[in-house]
């Protein structure tokens, strides 16, 4: 006595045999949706109040990163230009531009600007800019080249593991102290070497305890 | 001690008494449900959190439940996968210089207290005030600070603080307030100011005080009467009785090396109380040349320079050029050891009613009334030779004690002290000052300067005199600057019913209180922190106090009221001060950098008073002792005079020696609660001179019998969430004519109250978690502490230890100099975001305080001694915690510390379960509040706040470890000693607490971890714990047989 239908061959052949599809398949998705623009967010533009070039500011006109992002080498924040620093400029050059009206308004009357965060660490890392800059990792190492954007975005995950990667080998990405803000500065073919001999002289340690970020 | 809805069952005192006459009870006991074994206390020992059942309302099924658990599994990784919502980021418009996220400004101010004002650095992260340090150069500080201190800063972001100035309840605002006071003034300027009073505190200002001295020019018939419920009045009118003229009395404790205390708690409270307990531990603290281990490992990274000796005392540790603001570190104590000859300490003989922190730190101590003190200061200056005094009996074995103590006394002319009880009557004192003079301790051990008070009036005399006008109808206007006069008087003079019959009454307060509701206007007074004021410290130095932050509320203080009362313009808090302090300098040229300089000190100098001569008379008659039973009116440890009821951390700080939280209740000794037929939480009335009071019934061994002490500060109907319905109004049954002590009567009503006491939760059975010799046993075998129990040794285990290269963090605990006062509690739970979990959640054990002082008893029921062991997270380097948790949450880090990693913890409990010493505290529920807005401010943005479902615990401050190391690392340089203070060992006022690199031979805590007295708590688990302690030292006389 029969007691499934004789379909039932054919459909058990093809799942079986469309299983590993479909799961290949969500694995793929969950790969796409987890590691994806999507979710990371990399090379994504996002809306801000006043469409600012750091292609323009940086490589046009030459301004150093620490001109506006004034703490980055004495604290854990950066430091976003306060509208003084935007105004510095800009209450002399391009003073009726309107696409610089937001930030006369700002400086008018007294409201921030309020910026879209590009590079965002959950409220659980305890990320300190100050450090890494002085011990040799250069702003492009984690930015990209900043100098070369028109509209801020992202190029690395910022994901723990993208962290740990350089945590649990420093000598990969450390550079000179002196190129720590050339944009320009591209790993030379003995990195390996040079990076061990760097670390020893800044005195980097490989720093993978939890407290050190998970405080 | 109730858990649940079943009432405990009565202790059976006197069984509790023989087993621990007889020594079969457990050595150091923490409570009598202990020693009696309750089944409250089996229920703790078995299930370290019991009686959740009740957490869960909903009847959910055993089904759905499984359905549930089976979903949370299956979408457990689910969590990973979402997106970093959107953040904005928003700059400054004009940044401010210096303000940098993660770089926090600390400003010097000082608070006022007790009749004085201890100087403080204020740590302020980009603009808002977070926690607050000791100002290591003011002298009553050192650096350190007390627990009312520590928790000032809540009081600032209180959301139940008064937001507006009312009239009549309605919304108002400063300017209609001062036309109405400005032409209440006007009319009666036309009479000399006849009608007007102002009612204030306890004034030391003196910017506040010059004002008064204007409007006495300008309206000579206005009235300026002082009151506070726990003010210094008797130890000034002591000093009229004795002196003739008020001075206050500076101990100089270094100095002394006998101590007498008449019922005086000077490490609780009192201007000069941080400073006392300093002074006091500096001569205490035993460091002998003699070790017991290997000196440390001298290793360090490659490349790098030792940092510099450890400074010498009253030198702050130095910080980089940059920086400009004042140091944060406190001054620090030398390490260096002596022979072991050498070694010495001071001695203390302490009368009391009631036990006290001086009282456990006492050498002898000796329990009688309160009201019998007098007589033992009689008996004391008898024998001292003090002339026409006699000696009184008390009938208690102090008498045959007074002997040996003035022996001890005379043996030590001219450095000994006698000190009287704040709450003493002024006999007491006045005796206490012939006693010095006989002693030769003037200009040596004591010294006396001009009164603090402004206006030394005797308090209750001035009130009097008020209330007395008051219902006569002499009164027009009055003005209440601050305090909360219809709360704390005495019940027998009725202020409420005696101000209603006022024209019109206006209130500066910072809550909306009891007195506020009975007055037509309302103004919302200015926190310390954010508004300009002067204060004088203990010894007559000024602290010109700055604020951190604009009025949040646009409050105002005492001096900006006066100034119209005055007939001046209306002028700033900052105009003011500055004006007066400019009045005083003839030079505008010179003022800048005075100004400045005294600003950013937080001193001014030079204002230390210079003490005065003088020789004291004895009383002629010491009031009697009470007949029968007497209640002892104290303020509350936690609460003081009910001013910081509406404090959650001050509320839930446990009382050392009652460790509870929550409630004042009446304490009462063993064998009075025997005679009375009460246990803990029975409620007994109190009926004295005809009014009654109902409160909750506390024993405590150590008190005096036929006497029990009720605390101020409790049962408020009015000031913010927390203030109102906790405990009872202690006001109720006092009296004008008797403060301090009344006699009474006490009777079982039948009643029960909850009360939430943590001591329960952890018992220590048959071990000794206290090490103690006294000064001789130890001299003769300095390796006391390891007798007991053996330490493990190093190789007991199967892996191979870690070498720690670099940090080695280590912390050292010295046992023989904390005084228990609880201060590193609430500067842990400033410092830490630690959240503030309510009565019932402490009945539960799930307060979350991350360091506790443990109060142990030793001895015999009626008379024991206390000692106090302050238990952070030991840190242990084979910790028990680290192997059990399944998600890898708690690990080691290569410097020592044990981590706890908040986002990865999924909460089994399971590290809790295994830690031995129960330092983890879980997040049960939501503790933290989420919503609340003004409380934002307070938190400090360097600690993460913890979410329900989480494991917390002492990080030895880990933020702050994490930040002295990038600074070094910037600056290509190793950590210093010194340079890292966790908030515990920087609050503490005896530096009991020491925190630093091991690895460094130089460092005070590798050298304390050499003393042979440090031993390492349930150190035989062979967990190796980081934090150690040194045992407990005591300095007895050998004539008077009980130690």
């Amino acid at each position: 006595m029969q007691i499934f239908h004789r379909s039932t061959n054919t459909i058990s052949r093809v799942s079986i045999f469309g299983a590993l599809f479909l799961v290949g398949g969500l694995i793929a998705i969950a790969y796409t949706l987890d590691r994806g623009d999507f979710s990371t967010d990399v090379g994504v533009v996002k809306e801000q109040p006043v469409p600012f070039s750091h292609k323009h500011h940086v490589t046009d006109d030459g301004i150093d990163c620490r001109y506006c992002h004034t703490s980055v080498e004495k604290t854990h924040y950066a430091g976003l230009p306060a509208t003084e620093i935007c105004m510095s400029c800009h209450s002399q050059i391009w003073t009726n531009a309107a696409v610089l009206e937001p930030v006369r308004e700002s400086w008018r009357t007294g409201q921030s600007l309020e910026w879209t965060r590009v590079h965002d660490l959950p409220e659980f890392v305890y990320f300190n800019h100050s450090i890494h800059v002085a011990k040799g990792i250069g702003c492009s190492t984690c930015h990209g080249r900043v100098d070369q954007m028109a509209l801020m975005y992202k190029v690395n995950t910022l994901y723990m593991n993208w962290c740990i990667n350089c945590h649990r080998q420093p000598e990969k990405y450390i550079r000179p102290r002196d190129q720590v803000f050339n944009m320009a500065y591209e790993y030379p073919p003995n990195q390996m070497e040079l990076g061990k001999k760097l670390m020893a002289e800044y005195h980097v340690q490989k720093l993978t305890d939890c407290w050190t970020c998970h405080r | 001690m109730t858990i649940g809805d079943n009432p405990s069952k009565p202790l059976d005192i006197s069984k509790i008494r023989a087993k621990l006459d007889g020594s079969k009870g457990p050595q150091y006991w923490k409570s009598l449900e202990e020693v009696a074994g309750s089944e409250e206390v089996q229920a703790f020992l078995e299930d370290e959190f019991p009686n959740r059942a009740p957490d869960w309302l909903d009847p959910v099924s055993r089904r759905t439940a499984f359905k549930v658990m089976a979903a949370s599994l299956a979408l457990a990784g689910v969590s990973a996968c979402t997106k970093q919502p959107k953040e904005l980021i928003v700059p400054y418009v004009r940044q401010p210089e210096d303000f940098l996220p993660g770089k926090p400004l600390f400003y010097a101010t000082a608070m006022p207290m007790f009749g004085g004002a201890i100087g403080l650095l204020a740590e302020s992260h980009l603009g808002r005030p977070t926690k607050i340090e000791g100002n290591p150069d003011h002298p009553g500080s050192l650096g350190a600070t007390d627990h009312f201190a520590q928790a000032s800063v809540l009081d600032l972001w209180d959301p139940d603080r008064s937001q507006t100035v009312t009239r009549y309840g309605d919304i108002s605002n400063w300017v209609n307030f001062v036309a109405a006071l400005s032409s209440a003034r006007d009319v009666l300027a036309l009479k000399n100011g006849e009608g007007l009073r102002i009612l204030t505190e306890t004034v030391n200002s003196p910017t506040v005080a010059d004002l008064f001295k204007t409007i006495k020019e300008n309206l000579p018939a206005v009235k300026w009467h002082v009151w506070e419920p726990a003010a210094r009045n008797t130890v000034t009118r002591g000093a009229q009785l004795a002196f003739g003229r008020a001075v206050e009395p500076v101990y100089h404790f270094e100095n002394a090396d006998v101590i007498v205390s008449l019922d005086s708690d000077f490490f609780s409270h009192g201007p000069g109380h941080v400073r006392y307990a300093r002074d006091w531990a500096d001569q205490r603290r035993i460091r002998t040349n003699i070790t017991h281990s290997p000196q440390p490992k001298q290793d360090r990274q490659e490349g790098y320079q030792a940092g510099p000796a450890a400074p010498l005392r009253n030198q702050a540790a130095t910080h980089s050029e940059e920086d400009k603001s004042p140091s944060p570190h406190p001054a620090q104590v030398q390490a260096e050891g002596k022979p072991l000859s050498e070694a010495d300490q001071n001695r203390m003989y302490v009368f009391e009613n009631a036990p006290s922190i001086t009282g456990g730190l006492a050498d002898h101590r000796f329990i009688v009334k309160a009201s019998q003190v007098g007589q033992i200061a009689q008996s004391l200056a008898a024998a001292l030779g003090v002339a026409g005094v006699q000696a009184a009996q008390t009938g208690t074995p102090a008498d045959a004690a007074i002997a040996m103590v003035a022996k001890d006394l005379q043996a030590h002319k001219g450095r000994c002290l006698v000190i009287a009880g704040d709450f003493q009557p002024p006999e007491v004192h006045a005796l206490a000052h012939t006693m010095n003079q006989a002693l030769g301790n003037a200009g040596k051990t004591v010294a006396y300067i001009e009164s603090l008070d402004a206006n030394p009036v005797d308090q209750v005399e001035s009130l009097k005199e008020l209330v007395g006008d008051m219902n006569g109808g002499k009164v027009d206007t009055l003005l209440i600057l601050g305090g909360n006069p219809v709360y704390t008087v005495p019940a027998d003079l009725d202020f409420a019913g005696a101000m209603k019959k006022v024209k019109l009454r206006m209130h500066l307060g910072a809550y909306d209180d009891e007195t506020s509701l009975l007055c037509h206007w309302h103004v919302p007074e200015a926190h310390y922190l954010e508004t300009w004021n002067d204060a004088r410290g203990y010894d007559g130095t000024v602290t010109i106090m700055q604020p951190l932050i604009d009025p949040l509320y646009d409050g105002k203080t005492v001096a900006e009221v006066l100034t119209i009362v005055a007939g001046k313009p209306d002028q700033s808090a900052h105009e003011l001060v500055k004006g007066y302090w400019q009045g005083r300098h003839n030079d505008d040229a010179d003022f800048t950098p005075f100004w400045q300089t005294s600003l950013h000190d937080g001193i001014v100098k030079g204002t230390a008073s210079t003490p005065v001569d003088l020789s004291a008379k004895a009383p002629g008659s010491i009031p009697p002792p009470v007949q029968g039973f007497e209640v002892v009116f104290r303020p509350d440890s936690s609460v003081w005079d009910g001013r910081f009821a509406n404090n959650g951390w001050l509320q839930e700080m446990p009382k050392t020696i009652t460790t509870l939280t929550w409630d004042n209740t009446v304490w009462v000794s063993p064998r009075t609660a025997e005679k009375l037929g009460v246990g803990n939480e029975d409620v007994v009335e109190i009926k004295a001179s005809g009014r009654s009071v109902k409160g909750a019934i506390w024993v405590v061994p150590g008190h005096a019998d036929e006497s029990a002490t009720i605390q101020l500060g409790y049962g408020r109907s009015r000031g913010g969430r927390l203030a109102s319905g906790i405990g009872y109004n202690a006001n109720a049954i006092r009296t004008s004519n008797a403060l301090w002590v009344i006699g009474a009567d006490l009777r079982k009503t039948g009643d029960s109250w909850r009360l939430a006491s943590v001591q329960h939760t952890q018992t220590m059975e048959e071990r000794e978690p206290i090490r103690i010799a006294t000064l001789a046993e130890y001299k003769k075998n300095p390796m006391f502490v390891n007798e007991s129990e053996p330490v493990v040794p190093q190789y007991l285990t199967l892996y191979p230890d870690y070498k720690y290269e670099g940090y080695k963090w280590g912390m050292s605990i010295d046992l023989d100099t904390c005084t228990g006062c609880g201060t590193c509690v609430i500067a842990c739970q400033a410092e830490n975001n630690i959240a503030v979990v309510g009565k019932i959640e402490v009945r539960k054990g799930r307060h979350m305080h991350w360091i506790r002082v443990d109060r142990y008893f030793h001895g015999n029921l009626d008379d024991p001694e206390l000692y106090f062991q302050p238990v952070p997270c030991m840190m242990c380097e084979n910790a028990p915690c680290e192997l059990v948790c399944p998600v890898a949450a708690t690990v080691h880090s290569g410097e020592g510390l044990n981590q706890m990693v908040y986002n990865r913890c999924v909460g089994t409990r399971y590290c809790s379960n295994n830690c031995p010493y129960k330092v983890r505290r879980f997040n049960f529920l939501l503790y933290s509040d989420w919503y609340t807005q003004s409380l934002y401010g307070v938190r400090n943005p360097d600690v993460t706040v913890r979410s329900r479902g989480v494991m917390e615990k002492c990080s030895y401050c880990v933020q702050r470890i994490n930040s002295a190391k990038i600074e070094a690392e910037r600056e290509e340089r190793r950590v210093r000693d010194g340079e890292i203070t966790p908030a515990c060992a920087q609050a503490c006022p005896t530096q009991a607490i020491v925190f630093g690199d091991i690895n460094d031979p130089k460092s005070r805590v590798a050298q304390l971890k050499a003393q042979p007295r440090k031993y390492g708590l349930l150190q035989e688990l062979s967990t190796r714990p980081r934090t150690s302690y040194l045992g407990r030292l005591t300095n007895p006389n050998s004539e008077i047989e009980k130690g």
